[in-house]
């Protein structure tokens, strides 16, 4: 009985968890923002980057796939550790929110970039031929032929990455952003009690088990109509 | 037929892909309003030199007027001259995220600039056309093939393109859906389009071309009316091409 008591009082304790609530809740907070700059800066550089792979220029398509190769091999947390810790030692700072933001940022840029460029290789060549053959630009047969079709392809790889690496955030606590994990950790420290890091888990499941059900309906939404 | 500038004028037409020649020189002019009817075995380059002819594939050498348009000069505008010359394809290519009536409403807006509701009704019309106004609001999908390659061919002639070129536009087709593809074909010949065909439908080219290509090796053998390259050809090559198919 002594050893399910310590286990309460360690992990559910009650009263430190509603005193330290508001500390998570702001943690929470900071996690969505980051959450949601790291997704919308990520995709769209992602898309970016592979539509600019489309136009076939051999030296920059060498470039870009360099980047994705080098972002998509090093770990998120070295990443932001170079940046953070690196980049004083160049004369520059960065704060811990910019390094992680822009770290993750870069990471699912290069994996959104080759799951787009999949998709839009998998686009067969007919359609491209059938809509360049009435007069459409490359551009406009990019955008209005290939791409919608793409994107339906890739949406499944694409929640699933960008789910993960938006879990990424909580590496944030390294540098001493007071993200959810920072915030229950320094909660933890002043409480001497691991209680708030229950709560911290909490609120990734609240955060992200919605974001998983919506990359599902997303997925199912954008099934091909037959 | 020849008192007319042709419609199309190709000349010395090559294309190689790495070092194979897959067109060597090849010439062909087609007179307005003609149904020209290219066969020839496989690997002869009939499709190659036909995607040539919207420069969807770029020769090597060679020129090639598409109704007074300089096709392979750098200054001619590809995509302007593209909505001149329609183009239907083996594998009908439809956009499967667009309904029949958005599939040729693309091009109307985009290209020649209609706005919505004018393409509307002139996509409806090439429908229409097509025997399809029933199917306009179909996903290719719910198409069947047959269906599909006649909202192919209406996505191109409501361009009201000059000339309409086809590339096997019945071969993957089932038996009993060719006759309704051809049947469109027939149509758009007797209100006078101007037609190149590669295909191995013969009854058909009996029935409708003014002229018969046969090529090999990426050369134009010979050239003549159905009946002479049919039932009397010059060549061997001809010969032994004729017999083959007219086993099937
Ligand atoms: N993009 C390409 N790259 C390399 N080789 C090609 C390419 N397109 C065609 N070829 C080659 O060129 C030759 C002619 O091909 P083409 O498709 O024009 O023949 P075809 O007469 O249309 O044959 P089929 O009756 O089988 O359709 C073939 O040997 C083919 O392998
Ligand atoms: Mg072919």
């Amino acid at each position: 009985m002594d050893g399910l008591n310590n286990f309460i009082f360690s992990f559910f304790n009650l009263k430190v968890m509603a005193q330290y609530l508001p500390l998570v809740a702001q943690g929470l907070a900071l996690t969505v923002v980051l959450a949601l700059l790291i997704v919308v800066c990520g995709l769209a550089l992602g898309l970016l980057l592979a539509v600019l792979r489309s136009f076939g220029i051999r030296p920059l398509n060498w470039l870009i796939i360099f980047t994705v190769d080098v972002f998509r091999a090093l770990p998120p947390l070295v990443i932001i550790v170079l940046l953070f810790f690196g980049l004083p030692a160049a004369g520059m700072s960065v704060s811990g929110f910019a390094a992680t933001w822009l770290s993750l940022t870069l990471v699912l840029m290069a994996f959104a970039e080759e799951i787009f460029w999949a998709g839009i290789t998998a686009v067969p060549k007919g359609q491209w031929e059938a809509a360049r053959s009435t007069g459409l630009t490359f551009l406009q047969t990019l955008r209005m032929v290939v791409l919608p079709q793409a994107l339906r392809i890739t949406i499944p790889p694409l929640t699933n990455r960008t789910i993960a690496i938006t879990k990424g955030t909580a590496l944030g606590s390294v540098v001493g952003v007071a993200e959810i994990l920072g915030a229950a950790q320094s909660a933890m420290s002043f409480s001497a009690n691991p209680s708030p890091l229950t709560l911290g888990a909490i609120a990734y499941l609240v955060l992200f088990v919605p974001v998983v059900a919506l990359g599902r309906w997303i997925e199912t939404r954008f099934a091909w109509k037959r | 037929m020849t008192s007319t500038a042709p419609i199309i004028d190709a000349r010395g037409v090559w294309k190689r892909f790495g070092g194979l020649a897959v067109l060597k020189g090849v010439d062909l002019s087609v007179a307005e309003r003609e149904l020209v009817f290219v066969i020839g075995p496989s690997g002869s380059g009939k499709s190659t030199f036909l995607r040539c002819l919207n420069r969807l594939e770029e020769p090597d050498d060679g020129s090639i007027q598409v109704d007074g348009i300089e096709l392979l000069s750098p200054k001619t505008d590809i995509n302007a001259a593209r909505r001149r010359i329609g183009m239907v394809f083996q594998s009908f290519n439809l956009y499967p995220h667009m309904t029949a009536r958005q599939n040729v409403m693309l091009a109307l807006r985009k290209v020649l600039g209609q706005n919505k509701d004018q393409a509307a009704t002139v996509a409806a019309r090439a429908l229409d056309r097509v025997g399809l106004a029933e199917r306009m609001d179909h996903y290719p999908a719910q198409l069947s093939g047959g269906q599909q390659q006649r909202v192919a061919i209406a996505r191109a002639i409501a361009l009201e393109p000059r000339v309409m070129l086809f590339d096997e536009p019945t071969s993957a087709l089932d038996p009993e859906l060719v006759g309704g593809v051809l049947n469109v074909m027939r149509e758009l010949r007797q209100d006078g389009m101007t037609m190149v065909v590669v295909s191995h439908e013969m009854a058909f080219a009996k029935a409708a071309a003014d002229r018969v290509v046969f090529m090999a090796d990426g050369q134009k053998l010979e050239e003549g009316p159905p009946a002479q390259i049919f039932e009397a050809p010059q060549h061997e090559r001809t010969r032994a091409f004729i017999r083959q198919i007219d086993r099937h």
